[in-house]
Parts: C-alpha cells; sequence; structure tokens
C-alpha cells in the first residue's frame, strides 16, 4: 500500500497553493464573572441536579444527609476521598483495589470531589486528581454526590479550562445524563448517573 | 476517485425528485415543524444569553482559518503528540482505507461486536456495513442512532438522525425490534429513554472494542475531544480495553485554549443547552483509567479536494452543530433524506457536493440549488460559514461543468442581452406581465417548457401589471 501519510500531507500542501493568511484570532469575550457561586448554584439546579449550600465544618453531615435521604448503603469512592467525607451508616466501597464494573454497576452511588467548577454553564469538572478517582467511578453507579470547594470555582469557560491540565482525563459534567434525541426535547436519565448532587462548600455559610 | 465516495447514497435520487417525494408526506412534515420550531426558540434563547455571541463566532471562524490554512503542520504535530502518550495515528485517503484499517483493528482483538458512540465521519464513510461485511457487528449506542438502526432506515439531522420520527414510532419501532423491550412500554419519552439504557446496559459492561468520531483534538497536546448527553460516550470511551477513533483531518484546533472558544458555541448552537451534559477529554493511553490501547484514524475522504477550493473551503470550518439545518425553510419542510447523504441541510448542500468531488455525479450536483438563498443558515452558523456564498459559487461551478448549452447558460445568456439595453429590458417586462394570464391565486404553478423547468419544482409569483419605470412616467414623468 502506498504511503497513506505521504500523500494525504502533499494534496493538503497542493490544495493550499494560494497560501491563505493565518487570521488573528479575537479574544475580547468574557473571561470572569462575579458572584460566581451563587451563578454556579442556578445553573447547576437549571440541569435539575439538586444543590446544597454548606460550609466546611458542616460537609460530614450534608454528605450522610444526602446519602440518607437517596438511601444510598453501598457507596463507591475513591481511594483517597478524605477521611472525614466517609460517615457511619454507609458502606463503603473505596475503589482501592480497584472495583469490578459489575461491583460498580449494583452500587447505589459514589461520591466524589471534583477538579474545577464552571459557573455559567454549571459545569463540574472531573480530572482523576484528588478525591475523584478513575473515569469509570463516576459513570457506572445511578447517583453521583459531588462536592465542590468554592475556591475550585471558575466564573467561566475560558476561566476553568486555564485551569485545567489537558494531557489529564477530564470529564465535564452538566447535569444528570440527559438526551434531546426524542423530538428535540431534553430528557434526563439515560447512561450515566440519573441524578446528580452537588455539595457547594463555602468558608462562611451562605446568605440566604 | 476510484470508487464512488459513500457519502452519498448509492442509488439516491436527485434533490427535486426525493423532495417532491418527502413534501407529500405530511407526518414527516408535522414532525419536523414540531422539532426544528422547539429547537430554534431554544437556540436563540441560549445564544442571545451571551454578550459577546459576535466575537465567539468570529474567533471560532479565525482558528478554524488558522487550522485549514496549516493544516500540514497540525496534523504532523497532533501526531507526534498522540504518538508519546501512547496512542497508534493511522491515515486514512478515503472510505474504503479508513473501513480497512478499522477492520484490521477490531479483528486483532478478536473482537466480532463492537459499541459506538454516535459518529458523522464513521456514518460518512459506511463503517457498519463495512464491519458487517467482515463479520463484526457495530452497535450504535447514541439513542437517536439506535432508533435509525433498529428502524433499518437512514439519519436525517446530523446531531438527531431520528429526527424524522415521533415518539410514538420510535415506541413501535423499540416495542417491534428491541428483544428485551419492557411490557406494556409507553411513548412517554423517559420510558423509551429506560428502554433504551436496559437494552444497552449489558452491551456496555461486556464490549471489548469502542468506535468513535471526535468533536476536536488538540494538536499541541494530542488531545481527543467527545461532546454528548447520555453517557453513552463515556461508557464507550471508558469501558472497552480498546478504543478506536475515526476523525476527518480538519477537526484539530491548534491549542487547548482553543477550545474555551468551541466549548461556548457547541453546546449553544448545537442541542441549545448553556453545556452538554457530559464531555469527554483524553489523551492517548491513561494507565489505570480506561482503554489500554487507543487508535486514532486521521481520514480524508474528499477534504483535501475541499480544501483547494479557496471559496468552498470554508465548509471545513463545520463543527457539526446542525444549528443552520434546524432553521432552514428547505430542510423543514423536506427532511433530510432527501439530500440523500449524512450530511443534509444547508451544510450538506454545500459538504456533501464537495467532499464526492465528481462534478459528474448529477446528484451532489443537485444539492447545492436546494436553497432559497434567504441566508439564515449563514446567520447561525457558529464559526461564520457563508453558506449562501458557498451554494452559489458551486451552483455557478456545476453549471459550468454542464457546458455552454445547459437551460441556465441559455436563460443567463439571455438575461445578460436583455439587461445591456434599457430598451430590451422594458419590453421583457411588457411582456412578462402577460403571464398573468396564466397565474392562479397570486402565484404561478406551470409555465411552458423551458420555464417548466423552474415551475416542476417552484412556484413563481405573479409579475406586477406594469413595471416600475412605466408607472414612473405615468404618474410622476
Amino acid at each position: 500500500m502506498a504511503d497513506a501519510r505521504g500523500e494525504i500531507l502533499a494534496r493538503i500542501r497542493g490544495a493550499l497553493a494560494d497560501r491563505p493568511e493565518t487570521p488573528e484570532v479575537p479574544r475580547d469575550y468574557l473571561r470572569a464573572l462575579p458572584r460566581a457561586a451563587d451563578l454556579l448554584a442556578e445553573r447547576i439546579a437549571h440541569y435539575r441536579a439538586t444543590v446544597h449550600r454548606v460550609d466546611a465544618a458542616g460537609l460530614p453531615v450534608a454528605i450522610g444527609a444526602a446519602l440518607r435521604r437517596r438511601g444510598a448503603v453501598s457507596v463507591a469512592a475513591p481511594a483517597d476521598l478524605p477521611p472525614e467525607w466517609l460517615v457511619s451508616g454507609v458502606r463503603w466501597m473505596p475503589d482501592s483495589p480497584p472495583l469490578s464494573t459489575e461491583q460498580l454497576d449494583g452500587c447505589d452511588g459514589v461520591v466524589t470531589g471534583c477538579a474545577v467548577a464552571v459557573a455559567e454553564t454549571g459545569t463540574l469538572v472531573l480530572d482523576a486528581g484528588p478525591a475523584q478517582g478513575r473515569r469509570v467511578l463516576t459513570l457506572l453507579p445511578d447517583y453521583h454526590l459531588c462536592v465542590v470547594r468554592a475556591e475550585q470555582i471558575a466564573g467561566t469557560v475560558p476561566e476553568a479550562l486555564a485551569r485545567l491540565e489537558p494531557t489529564r482525563p477530564l470529564t465535564f459534567v452538566s447535569g444528570p445524563s440527559a438526551t434531546s434525541d426524542i423530538e428535540l426535547d431534553r430528557v434526563e436519565g439515560v447512561h450515566g448517573p440519573r441524578t446528580l448532587e452537588v455539595l457547594l462548600v463555602e468558608s462562611r455559610p451562605a446568605e440566604h | 476517485m476510484a470508487t464512488r465516495n459513500p457519502v452519498t447514497w448509492l442509488g439516491a435520487p436527485a434533490f427535486p425528485k426525493a423532495a417532491r417525494e418527502a413534501l407529500a408526506d405530511t407526518q414527516l412534515r408535522a414532525n419536523l415543524r414540531r422539532a426544528t420550531g422547539t429547537i430554534r426558540g431554544r437556540r436563540a434563547e441560549a445564544v442571545g444569553e451571551v454578550e459577546q455571541w459576535e466575537v465567539l463566532r468570529r474567533a471560532g471562524a479565525a482558528i478554524k482559518d488558522d487550522v485549514l490554512a496549516n493544516l500540514d503542520t497540525y496534523l504532523v504535530r497532533l501526531e507526534e503528540a498522540v504518538t508519546a502518550r501512547g496512542g497508534v495515528v493511522h491515515w486514512a485517503r478515503d472510505a474504503a482505507e479508513a473501513n480497512a484499517i478499522v477492520l484490521d483493528l477490531v479483528r486483532a482483538t478478536g473482537a466480532d461486536e463492537v459499541v459506538k458512540v454516535k459518529s458523522m465521519a464513521t456514518a460518512e464513510i459506511g463503517l457498519n456495513e463495512a464491519l458487517a461485511e467482515g463479520g463484526v457487528t457495530a452497535v450504535e449506542t447514541d439513542l437517536a442512532e439506535l432508533i435509525v438502526q433498529l428502524g433499518d432506515d437512514r439519519p436525517s439531522h446530523v446531531l438527531v438522525p431520528a429526527i424524522h420520527r415521533n415518539r410514538s414510532e420510535i415506541r413501535e419501532i423499540f416495542a417491534r425490534e428491541m428483544p428485551d423491550a419492557p411490557e406494556g412500554l409507553t411513548d412517554e419519552p423517559a420510558d423509551l429513554a429506560e428502554a433504551a439504557r436496559e437494552h444497552l446496559r449489558r452491551k456496555f459492561l461486556s464490549a471489548r472494542v469502542a468506535i468513535s468520531g471526535a468533536n476536536f483534538a488538540v494538536a499541541d497536546t494530542g488531545s481527543v475531544v467527545v461532546l454528548e448527553s447520555e453517557g453513552n460516550g463515556r461508557m464507550c470511551l471508558t469501558l472497552p480495553e480498546t478504543l478506536i477513533t475515526v476523525m476527518g483531518i480538519e477537526k484539530l484546533v491548534p491549542t487547548w485554549r482553543d477550545l474555551e472558544v468551541f466549548l461556548q458555541l457547541l453546546p449553544r448552537s448545537s442541542t441549545a443547552e448553556r453545556m452538554n451534559p457530559y464531555t469527554s477529554v483524553w489523551t492517548g493511553v491513561h494507565p489505570g483509567d480506561g482503554p489500554r490501547e487507543f487508535h486514532l484514524v486521521l481520514l480524508d475522504n474528499g477534504r483535501t479536494a475541499t480544501l483547494a477550493d479557496p471559496v468552498g473551503r470554508q465548509a471545513l470550518r463545520c463543527i457539526r452543530c446542525s444549528a443552520c439545518l434546524n432553521v432552514c425553510p428547505v430542510y423543514e419542510r423536506t427532511g433530510g433524506k432527501s439530500y440523500g447523504s449524512v450530511y443534509p441541510g444547508p451544510i450538506g448542500a454545500i459538504l456533501t457536493p464537495q467532499l464526492v468531488d465528481d462534478p459528474h455525479d448529477a446528484q451532489a450536483a443537485s444539492l447545492p440549488f436546494a436553497s432559497s438563498l434567504c441566508g439564515a443558515c449563514f446567520e447561525v452558523c457558529p464559526v461564520r460559514i457563508d453558506i449562501p456564498e458557498v451554494l452559489v459559487h458551486l451552483r455557478e461551478r456545476s453549471v459550468r461543468a454542464r457546458g455552454r448549452r445547459s437551460p441556465e447558460a441559455v436563460a443567463m445568456a439571455a438575461a445578460a442581452w436583455v439587461f445591456g439595453s434599457p430598451r430590451r429590458y422594458e419590453r421583457a417586462q411588457r411582456l412578462g406581465s402577460l403571464a398573468r394570464f396564466v397565474a392562479r391565486g397570486g402565484t404561478i404553478s406551470h409555465l411552458p417548457w423551458p420555464a417548466s423547468r423552474w415551475t416542476d419544482a417552484r412556484d413563481a409569483p405573479v409579475p406586477a401589471p406594469e413595471s416600475f419605470r412605466t408607472w414612473w412616467r405615468n404618474n410622476r414623468g
């Protein structure tokens, strides 16, 4: 077989014989947004996910309460989930040694942290960093409880991407799994977690 | 080209004939009116919320123009980055070559079934059919693709291939074709989604090979990006041992930072959301997390031919959002299948004939005429593809290819002669007014040959009883 790579590159060089100019990219779009925590909470809720605002001291209680409300008994956890998040009354399944797909498919939910959250779009980004684990952990369980710390919130998409390392495995999550495939109307809940709950941790209690 | 490009469907009739048949399908028209109407309103809302939408559009267009102007450099850079991170890069000049590469890779794993993430590139090259011929079953896991596959149907929309089906038709297809469809399945979208979840769950958990497309790939870092909604993409991208991604060579962005533009443009233009539910980014192989083997197939299949046309090449900026389909008055009435290609609607009308790259293919050559040139497509395009400009350009190319005696060439030569002199022009206007005698209800539906070639596919408006020049002379002169 002739060299496809060489031929495609030669075709490209031939096609660009007119030497089109490389244009200047305008970058004067929005980068920063004020009151990002409020906006994030509002935008996540818009996707029909639940958001609770808590202070750092109240986080373990909030995790326990959320899991109880959900009725989640066996709950998967990244191997490095902070010990104070591992509240009692739950059968924790740490991902160490790695859980099998069957175990993950059969468990009641998963608790993780995140790397970055995007206020403008109500998005959580996981990068397999601290308290997040492998990508599959937040995929197979039907319930995902995600903890976001206030300093992890970026106002806009450009601000969020600047904080991320692209060569890590990244998953952007905006609400529960959904589809628009039936009459172009959004329905929540297909293959990914059908319920997403977010605990937003702020240093001061929210003014509500 | 040695073999025909499967981007158009074998035996598909030219657009005017296909459109006439589609127009008679009242169910189809009702389904499309409803779906495109819903999404048009939502898109306007999602876009209206972003103050600098115009800046983002210009940025998107400029980044893509940069990619096209330096495509060779960026492709080589991408290849280096993917390889350095443990991926394997393959190059395919055409559909047949890409299909052969993928089939060989699947066979090497010993698997006889693969799960697939919705991908325009693999639909374009007819990968599923090629795999089937090679004894490999491809299971589509996107809900709309599954509906098309189970219904033994063809796609009619870039984003939602089953847009021509309403909920009760989908229920019927599931009940008939899904062996494990629940008893008493209703046509509630939530129930239908649940049925798909149950049907595919075991396939995901046992799949050894997945095949995906790519929305973007970052040349600098080798990162590949897939946007989706359901989580079927994540299943395919993380569970199997082997992942094969087929990507058109134009789907690059130069740097990670450039994605900040497209992750804003695409979801709002496409599903009219601030952000789609899931976006996955991976770079080569991540030890202990996801597939152990990653293959990236870079596909030409007519793209370099498209790149060679300085006017037409802007079609390669397309990020497959489908906003132009949803606003197109022609698409809304004829549906996607009339275009005879996986790329329907305004973008299909300019992309398909360029990918086919055969001036003697009458079906592909008919596509640039499937437009009223109203310009709505250009207005919504997130990367500012001037679709009307390319349509006119391709029409000109196709008329020129048909020679100087084609009806258009004769008509245009006659028009040039008439417009060349004020006296000839006025006389022609007076003659035109006589056409009022064949009008019914304000329009003319049938004119004698050769004008019948115009009125076969459209109504002509009735000419005014007198021209503006005559009126001016009589009233103001």
